[in-house]
């Protein structure tokens, strides 16, 4: 709690979360730039059919286990 | 590890492969397993220098594939530990003798008619074919890690390539862990690294000087009997677990001495 208060955040921890995120894309065999391009087309087809959906989506690999698996969560919009 | 053919491996170069290959190797000579290591580095042989038999080798594995020598004329007997062995490899730069089918045949002819109980393989650096070549004759891996960025970077895709290559034992060795950065905060605990990379532990070496001093007379510290070289303590454990033992895992959290107190009291950390 001290170190949270007054201390620096653990270099440990970062690298960590760092480290996890950077294999995910490894393991995925995909690079953030690709996810990003992936992310803004994946926006342009939903739009099409949720006219009203304003791009509030959020994509990423994530390791489930033994297995690497692309998320995406879009909100539908209600109405 | 029921493996008797044993790949060392890391991805990342200066880790500590070669390190790890020679104490771990002499240590389970020590334990009465003979035992040969194999030096796959093509052109930047080092394991003869590190266990301090450069001055013996007269054929190398090169050799032995090109036919210019027997097998058998190849293995070097080490001068302490005489069930240790090593097989070195050639220092030019031409790889093209390497392949796959040829390092499967000198393992299998090492256990099979040279009676040897373990061979353990010392792979190069990368993820190219000189990494191929040596996995290739393996059924056990030991992945060796720093606890830092690019090593742990590493040792995932060398784990990838290693399960791709359906390898049933891997296992892994955290070295160099620096326990008073570890208890700042400063690196990474071996828990960390486990749950990253998830793969089985075998071992934990602590960062230790006295590496480098026994290296520079060519002595693996391993073969320094009693706990004075922790290190050297670390990999004669993992000789142990490598042979079924369950060994308890040393604590290298709380620093000693008279230097570490002081810090502690003054709040270095």
């Amino acid at each position: 709690m001290f170190q949270g208060l007054f201390g620096r955040r653990k270099s440990k921890d970062e690298l960590k979360e760092r480290l996890k995120l950077v294999l995910s894309y490894d393991r995925a065999k995909i690079s953030p730039a690709n996810m990003d391009a992936l992310k803004r087309e994946l926006v342009t087809v939903i739009k099409k059919y949720f006219p009203s959906d304003d791009g509030d989506l959020d994509v990423k690999v994530e390791q489930q286990g033994d297995r690497v698996v692309l998320m995406a969560n879009l909100p539908v919009p209600r109405g | 590890m029921n493996a008797r053919a044993i790949v060392v491996t890391s991805g990342k170069g200066g880790v500590g492969k070669t390190t790890t290959t020679a104490n771990v190797g002499a240590a389970l000579a020590r334990l009465g397993e003979k035992v040969c290591v194999v030096d796959t580095d093509v052109g930047l042989r080092n394991l003869d220098v590190v266990m301090g038999l450069e001055g013996r080798v007269v054929y190398d594995l090169i050799d032995v594939f090109e036919g210019r020598c027997k097998l058998r004329q190849a293995i070097i007997r080490d001068k302490r530990v005489d069930t240790l062995h090593l097989l070195a490899t050639s220092q030019t730069r031409d790889k093209s003798a390497l392949s796959e089918s040829r390092m499967k045949d000198a393992v299998r002819a090492l256990l099979e008619e040279e009676g040897f109980d373990r061979v353990l393989i010392d792979s190069p650096a990368g993820i190219e074919s000189g990494f191929q070549t040596a996995a290739s004759a393996a059924t056990g891996a030991l992945v060796v890690v720093n606890p830092e960025v690019s090593s742990v970077r590493d040792a995932d895709r060398i784990i990838g390539l290693l399960e791709a290559r359906e390898i049933p034992e891997v296992r892994l060795i955290v070295n160099r862990l620096r326990p008073e950065m570890v208890k700042r905060g400063d690196m990474l605990e071996v828990s960390d690294v486990l749950d990253i990379l998830g793969v089985k532990l075998i071992g934990i070496v602590p960062e230790d000087e006295r590496i480098l001093i026994s290296t520079n007379v060519g002595n693996p510290a391993s073969l320094d009997e009693g706990p004075k070289v922790a290190a050297g303590a670390a990999f004669r454990d993992i000789a142990k677990r490598i042979r079924g033992d369950d060994v308890a895992y040393p604590s290298y959290d709380q620093p000693s001495g008279f230097l570490a107190s002081l810090r502690r009291l003054f709040g270095a950390n």
